[in-house]
């Protein structure tokens, strides 16, 4: 087991090195001037040329790539070009934000999903079943922006339940877990929830059914077990692939979630990657992808390992 | 003394009428109106081809068909309790306490993520409530006495980590843990290599002797039924056809199905002969012929075969055909008798 873990951690490294070279040259081959929102539209080309150089963005693209890489490894992502803040607590914060917002949104949604899929699957083909289902498919299919202005309507304007925007009072950033900041979180996350809490139920209604038809069901009922018994051996069969599921879905909450951050303005990655699209930042641009990207290669490494400890065959491989 | 069933109370099993029905349209009959009774520290072999329904009646002994789609007529005694009328913990208690089973793939039957010790403990603390300790110490007899190797640290292992003929013998060890008074064997010996086969019969009539359990195996493999068996029981299309003794059976087979798979064995068969296979294939269950099943197969069927109910040929409490030919055939031997 420990060996599998260190050639697990080992294999992720290429895939790190791999990830920041990509990440580098999307940035670098979108068009557009980086410098276009500090500059005057009128500036000349030496002062154009003079701040090319402050940046670094005069010499070559390997040169940069290999000074950004070094100073990244250091924890230095650079400064932003809009704010002239350091990129890294810039992201540092905002990654904080989204954590927050993606994890209690995954909570959610693997909690019902997982409920919502196993009683499906248990009682497949029953009315239950049906309802279940259709509410999965429902939470896949609809545009969650789209539901995120219908719950702001519903629950801040008609109702006025419910702030419609920010992470806390008085535009405050510094979260802290109590109902002041909470209330900011439930119509965000519940709107994000959605989206893994279809996916989850689905994949587990299938696990579930597929898991029933197995005879060593057959074989539990056989040696007398009572049904929360056969329960017991149902969900630890069907955990690791589920297990595996939530970590994508948190791995593309992390990332994926420029549009509802924007929406309800939540200071997090996406809303940061937002900004910094369009004020072409690439700095910070380049720093949250990077960060996000890694996020993805840990969470795949976390799920793995997860997944081998819950599931003695897979060990082998 | 017209169904040829003894009546005693010494029965450990009473099956009487048993049929089961699958929902569907037609609705498959997957068995019909089966009787029969075994003694304690019996050993019932039922001698089938695939389809014949032999899986299905075992799993009626522990319910484990599906509720929604089998519909099940008729009487199932075990051991005094009226199985058919059992629900919830009632239920749970018979399964694995009185009534064990041994499946044909123990790679299929066997939960993938639970260790053998576990899951064989696991049924002794559901049937005796023992503690966690007592039950692995139970388990780790288990596996001591159907004589896997190095038990204690196979009682770690998972099904995967284990070869085909040693999950069978976790199986038969996790089937006999609470010492069930019944076992059910469904082709246990089917998926296993032809030596590891004769080990595993050979140990499971050893402990059918020191437990003096009874057994009900099923089999399409005469062989195997002849090795273990103390009485056989031929079964075609859902219903009994023919039962009695091994050695009644082996010798002296009344039915023509019966005659027709001992005629197709390869035991005893002469080199360079052809083998006498049974022409045909059985009948669809959710379309079952009018008479006899086996009519249409059948090298000697007649009209009256075509007439339902067959009749009923029996010699003494455990022997019978249900067989328009067995019949005639045994009345004529009485009356040659009568005439000498």
């Amino acid at each position: 087991m420990l060996s599998f873990v260190l050639r697990r951690v080992l294999y992720t490294l290429p895939i790190m090195l791999g990830v920041s070279l990509v990440c580098f040259a999307l940035v670098h081959i979108s068009p557009g001037d980086p410098l276009v929102s500090i500059l005057p539209p009128d500036a000349s080309v030496e002062l154009q040329e003079q701040m090319m150089a402050i940046y670094g963005f005069d010499r070559s693209y390997p040169e940069q790539f290999l000074r950004w890489l070094g100073l990244a490894l250091q924890g230095d992502l650079g400064n932003s070009i809009a704010t002239g803040r350091p990129v890294a607590s810039e992201v540092f914060n905002a990654v904080g934000n989204t954590l927050i917002l993606a994890i209690t949104a995954t909570i959610i949604g693997f909690v019902l999903g997982g409920l919502f899929g196993f009683v499906a699957g248990y009682f497949r083909d029953s009315w239950i079943d049906k309802l279940a289902t259709a509410i999965s498919v429902i939470g896949v299919s609809v545009p969650h922006y789209w539901l995120g202005m219908v719950m702001v309507i519903i629950f801040s304007v008609e109702l006025r339940w419910l702030p419609a925007t920010g992470a806390g009072p008085g535009g405050s950033s510094q979260w802290v877990w109590d109902w002041e900041h909470m209330q900011y979180l439930i119509l965000p996350a519940v709107t994000m929830s959605v989206i893994p809490m279809g996916i989850v139920a689905r994949t587990v209604r299938a696990l579930v059914a597929d898991i029933l038809q197995q005879e060593f069901v057959s074989g539990l009922r056989a040696k007398g077990l009572l049904d929360r018994g056969v329960l017991a051996h149902v969900i630890k069969n069907a955990a690791p692939t589920a297990l595996a599921v939530m970590g994508l879905q948190l791995g593309y909450l992390l990332g994926g979630s420029i549009l509802i951050e924007t929406v309800f303005s939540w200071p997090g990655t996406g809303f940061l990657l937002g900004q910094a699209i369009f004020q072409r930042d690439l700095p910070l641009l380049q720093g949250t992808i990077l960060v996000l990207a890694m996020f993805f290669v840990i969470l795949n490494l976390l799920v793995d390992v997860a997944q081998t400890s819950l599931d003695p065959r897979l060990q082998r491989g | 003394m017209t169904s040829g069933f003894s009546q005693s109370d010494m029965s450990l099993i009473r099956v009487r009428d048993l049929s089961v029905r699958f929902a569907g349209t037609p609705p498959v009959h997957a068995v019909n109106s089966v009787s029969f009774d075994l003694a304690p520290g019996e050993v019932l072999g039922i001698l089938g081809e695939s389809g014949s329904g032999k899986s299905v009646t075992l799993k009626t002994l522990l319910r484990l068909l599906p509720e929604r789609k089998a519909t099940i007529t008729g009487t199932v005694e075990i051991d005094g309790q009226d199985v058919l009328s059992l629900t919830g913990r009632g239920l749970a208690d018979h399964r694995g306490g009185i009534v064990s089973m041994i499946f044909q793939d123990p790679s299929l039957a066997l939960d993938p993520v639970y260790t053998i010790g576990q899951q064989i403990a696991e049924s002794v603390i559901r049937h005796e409530g023992a503690s966690k300790q007592d039950a692995m110490a139970r388990a780790l007899e288990m596996l001591e006495l159907v004589r896997i190797p190095s038990a204690k640290q196979r009682l770690e292992n998972y099904p995967h980590e284990m070869s085909g003929g040693m999950r069978q013998r976790a199986m038969i060890a996790l089937a006999l843990a609470c010492r069930p008074k019944l076992l059910l064997a469904d082709e246990p010996t089917t998926a296993l290599d032809a030596t590891v086969q004769i080990q595993i019969l050979l140990l499971l009539r050893e402990l059918q002797q020191e437990m003096g359990m009874g057994v009900i195996f099923v089999t399409h493999d005469i062989g195997v039924a002849v090795e273990v068996s103390d009485r056989l029981a031929v079964m075609y299309a859902g219903s009994f056809v023919e039962t009695g003794s091994v050695k009644d059976v082996i010798r002296d087979a009344r039915h023509p199905y019966s005659k027709g798979l001992l005629a197709a064995n390869l035991v005893g068969a002469v080199p360079g002969t052809r083998l006498d296979a049974v022409p045909g294939a059985p009948p669809p269950l959710n379309a079952l012929p009018e008479g006899c099943a086996f009519a249409p197969r059948c090298a000697v069927a007649e009209d009256l075969c075509l007439v339902s109910p067959v009749p009923l040929w029996s010699d003494g409490e455990n022997r019978w055909a249900r067989c328009v030919h067995a019949k005639r055939e045994a009345a004529r031997k009485d009356r040659m008798g009568a005439g000498n």
